[in-house]
């Protein structure tokens, strides 16, 4: 009866070693995403080095959908660039043009106010309460280059989340099931 | 080993790959453009120069602004953002930028032109250091390409001075 107990063992050790094998392709994955994005925020200097726009208040420039690459360096921000900033109370960071900068002589700090291409009027409005400008703090990145539509498939998964998990489902099936 | 999945997967990866390579040829392709942008900015009324309540100066201006930006456009450019903003010290302030107006530029067609206006938005001090102020006017220009980086450039026009009084 022998051979029954060795077939039995040898199975059992296939499974687990298969089950270890895709432990790991999976942690492979999720590390190298983190380590892209750990790599790119080093590289980049801003906290968050890719954002999604969400709002028609750039157009013609930036449309809902377009990839922004961020950079956030030492230098001095200047009229005319477009920066993303977050103000205090508010989740989403918002990308807009500077069309007024104060900088100070003593402490080189800045008072900066934005204003959306396609918006009528200047962002005092979205700042907050009692806010008339922006100081460096609140400014996460400058946008430095952008690929358009890349960001539709983000846009479509946090307003549907069905979608996300479907695919984030499907997704795994696939990293399970594959025999490589 | 040539399963369906495999073949639309190596078909998707090679098409993004394409495409990747494509844009960042566009891109590359803008460097090789040679500028060459003229602009001439007159102030042409002082409309109105006063200090406001809070304690801050402020003016109206009537600009005339001409430039033709036409080789700023290549394949690559979606639009071109053109601003004049008003550039001075203060002794509190090492350096003020104040947009005066702004326009987006949509195609080669449009790029050279000469208008009068008056300033789009409020020319606010920070503080009252505008009498007799000796400030430039600088032209700057976004290029926002179809895709790839986006780069800026300026011309700086010196020479101008606010008046001595109030009125």
């Amino acid at each position: 009866m022998g051979w029954i107990e060795d077939t039995v063992t040898s199975v059992k050790s296939i499974q687990l070693r298969q089950a270890l094998h895709q432990t790991i392709s999976i942690g492979l994955i999720v590390t190298s995403a983190l380590m892209i994005w750990k790599g790119l925020m080093c590289i980049t200097g801003s906290e968050s080095p890719i954002v999604v726009v969400l709002s028609e208040s750039m157009e013609p420039g930036f449309a809902r959908g377009d990839i922004l690459f961020l950079r956030m360096s030492k230098e001095p921000i200047r009229a005319g660039e477009i920066v993303v900033y977050n103000i205090n109370g508010r989740d989403i960071p918002i990308v807009h043009r500077v069309i007024k900068v104060h900088e100070r002589k003593d402490t080189g700090e800045v008072d900066v106010l934005t204003k959306g291409d396609n918006n009528e009027e200047d962002d005092i409005g979205l700042y907050a309460p009692g806010q008339r400008w922006l100081q460096r703090k609140h400014i996460i990145g400058r946008a430095v280059g952008f690929l358009p539509h890349v960001g539709w498939a983000t846009i479509i998964m946090t307003e549907k989340p069905l979608i996300k998990y479907i695919l984030l489902g499907g997704l795994g099936l696939l990293v399970i099931t594959s025999k490589d | 080993m040539h399963s369906f999945g495999y073949r639309a997967n190596a078909l998707l990866t090679f098409a993004i790959t394409i495409l990747a390579i494509m844009c960042a040829m566009a891109s590359v392709s803008d460097n090789f453009n040679s500028l060459s942008p003229t602009s001439e900015v007159q102030v042409w009324n002082i409309n109105w120069f006063r200090k406001k309540p809070d304690g801050d100066d402020e003016v109206s201006l009537t600009l005339n602004i001409s430039a033709n930006l036409e080789s700023l456009f290549t394949w690559n450019t979606k639009q071109v953002f053109v601003f004049l903003a008003a550039e001075y010290g203060t002794p509190k302030n090492a350096l003020n930028q104040v947009s005066l107006w702004d326009g987006i530029i949509p195609s080669k067609e449009h790029a050279k032109f000469s208008f009068h206006t008056t300033n789009k938005y409020r020319f606010i001090d920070q503080g009252s250091n505008l009498r007799g102020k000796n400030f430039n006017l600088t032209l700057h220009w976004h290029v926002m390409p179809k895709t790839g980086k986006m780069f800026a450039d300026k011309i700086v026009m010196s020479g101008y001075r606010m008046l001595e009084a109030y009125r």
